[in-house]
């Protein structure tokens, strides 16, 4: 046994528990939790790179999981989103007063550990079949997620997403069809640049751009994760989109280094930066808070698409690599911030509008420093998190001269100011003090202990920088050094 | 022998790009799911088919392709729930939004 495994086997066997428990399986979260963080402070401990196979099936036939930096790194963040949005999701889909318990809150746990599950054996498996499966399983899980808010929304978040997989999939074909592996470090080995593995490269490229909801591939997001309860808009918007992301780092960066043109590499900038200016740019003109926050989803991912040409420039790699990396895990978590305070917002107006939160900064301080908390390291401001993330991006785009990058980045960030400050201003606007029915304490602590875990991991800014550089293409971890002040 | 070889994987593309073209021109939901499904027989036949040699045949892509098979009956099933769901919702529009409403702030 391994913690490798049990990471993905735990969370499945939760899920089956689950299905059975009937009306006590709000209370399973209790068990969850302390084991899976114990799973993975264990893998976190484990020396860079430890792998392990599945039931002693070697390769090329086993199925491989490998614990690296960025899978370290993930893991580790979506251990804490989901360990906290559990919390309040324990409260959100808590019975009613007649002690029933809500359709909501029985199917909403089997699909959380199932899409917790999903997500780590996406974040640590090396074998791109099983990494397939991963996607399946995640995004099985969001878009029935996204079906608990809106079944229209959820039915184009599932057409679009089965294409996507199918491209994936096809791809693999492909790639076994010519090198009779699906493993990616025997694929980086033997890598050839023929027209069949950039096909297969493109294919899955585009495929998994669905996935992370890349522009102009986005348009199923806002729809699912703006309509989705709050618990399940966070951990759509934190988790499901980065896995996708992750494998497509690991097609780009792992397996294919030597194949990938650069003109593929600029393509994939091109699109990050544009997704960057239109996510933003919608963001600002939205009047329903939780579309305002999807939006932002969509400009978000696009930092981390522009990253991709700063990464693949070899004197960079070290310092965009690991701005790219944190930059996830700082959107992961402020971006779950904020979909709860927004959702405990909305629910205490009743109303979905912006200009409902008129006086929302008095009735509930606390949700409203949660949402400006995640608001500071989504825009980048010192001393989040997010900040370290741009100022490595932008050191990298400097360094190479990529001027473009870095002025998106700039633009960006004041976009991003523009439209987060907006409801901000909303919940200062009146001067009366709307009467807000209190909660749950564990539901107000819930979004304020995910944005400060946003802004205080920027204090362990160079200790990222250094498991990040645990990924075996990475740059040295001596040749950054993050040097804020 | 050759062309006997690649009859599978070319039966498998051409069915590939008949089940995009449905995806591309049909609107109905329920048809775009069947058009998905033809795109993923199309695959699996590729796969199966590549892993046929001469003399022996490969049981890896076999091992995929029930494996994948697996997967796509899953979604299917679950693709097909979901257009039931929005179905009954379509056909009951007032009574089903007024329940909905109610259950979110329970």
């Amino acid at each position: 046994m391994s913690p490798l495994d049990l990471l993905v086997a735990v969370p499945l066997a939760l899920m089956i528990a689950a299905l059975l428990l009937g009306t006590w399986v709000r209370w399973l979260l209790l068990t969850a939790i302390p084991v899976m963080a114990g799973l993975t402070v264990w893998l976190l401990l484990l020396p860079e790179g430890s792998a392990h196979v599945v039931g002693d099936w070697n390769l090329p036939l086993g199925v491989q999981l490998r614990a690296d930096g960025l899978a370290q790194m993930m893991v580790g963040a979506t251990a804490a989103c989901a360990s906290i949005v559990g919390l309040y999701a324990l409260h959100e889909f808590a019975p009613g007063p007649d002690r029933s318990e809500t359709a909501h809150g029985f199917a909403f746990w089997p699909l959380f550990y199932l899409l917790w599950g999903g997500a780590n054996a996406g974040f640590l498996s090396t074998d791109l079949f099983n990494l397939y499966i991963a996607l399946e399983m995640v995004s099985l899980a969001a878009v029935a997620m996204a079906a608990m808010g809106s079944l229209r929304a959820a039915l184009r978040y599932f057409v679009i997403a089965l294409v996507g997989s199918l491209a994936y999939l096809l791809g693999v074909a492909l790639l076994f069809s010519n090198y009779a592996t699906v493993d990616l470090t025997l694929l980086a080995a033997t890598a050839r640049p023929d027209l069949a593995t950039k096909t297969a490269l493109a294919v899955m490229t585009a495929g998994l751009l669905i996935k992370a909801a890349v522009f102009p591939l986005h348009g199923w997001l806002p729809p699912a994760h703006a309509a989705a309860p709050a618990p399940a808009s966070a951990l759509l918007s934190a988790i499901v989109v980065k896995v996708g992301f992750v494998i497509l780092l690991r097609l780009w960066f792992e397996a294919f280094p030597t194949i990938v043109a650069p003109a593929g590499l600029e393509v994939l900038g091109w699109l990050g930066a544009l997704a960057v200016l239109y996510g933003s740019v919608q963001a600002i003109r939205q009047n329903v808070l939780k579309a305002l926050v999807a939006y932002s989803t969509v400009a978000q991912i696009g930092y981390l698409l522009l990253a991709f040409p700063l990464v693949a420039t070899a004197a960079g790699t070290g310092g965009a690599w690991a701005g790219m990396t944190i930059h996830a895990v700082a959107h992961l978590l402020a971006k779950a911030a904020m979909f709860l305070a927004a959702g405990l917002m909305l629910e205490a107006v009743n109303g979905k509008r912006l200009e409902d939160l008129r006086g929302l900064a008095r009735a509930m301080p606390l949700t409203v420093a949660a949402f400006g908390l995640a608001a500071v390291s989504l825009m980048g401001l010192p001393p989040s998190v997010g900040f370290i993330a741009k100022f490595l991006l932008l050191e990298a785009a400097v360094e190479q001269g990529a001027v473009f990058a870095a002025a998106v980045l700039l633009i960006g960030g004041l976009l991003g100011a523009v439209y987060l400050f907006s409801p901000l201003a909303w919940t200062f606007a009146g001067s009366d003090t709307p009467v807000v029915v209190s909660r749950a304490p564990l539901r107000t602590a819930a979004p304020l202990a995910l944005a400060l875990l946003a802004v205080s991991l920027g204090f362990a800014g160079q200790a990222m920088v250094e498991v990040t550089a645990g990924a075996p293409w990475a740059g040295p971890p001596t040749a950054v050094a993050v040097d804020v002040r | 022998m050759t062309m006997l070889l690649h009859i599978y994987p070319l039966t498998g593309v051409a069915l590939v790009g008949l089940g995009l073209y449905g995806f591309l021109i049909l609107r109905h939901p329920l048809r775009q799911i069947l058009a998905v499904n033809v795109v993923g027989a199309g695959i699996f036949l590729v796969l199966g088919g590549l892993g046929r040699g001469a003399a022996s045949t490969d049981p890896f892509p076999q091992a995929l392709v029930i494996t994948g098979i697996v997967v796509a009956v899953a979604l299917t099933a679950f693709g097909a729930a979901l257009i039931l769901r929005v179905a009954e919702d379509e056909r009951a529009p007032d009574d089903k939004a007024a329940a909905k409403t109610t259950d979110d702030h329970t």
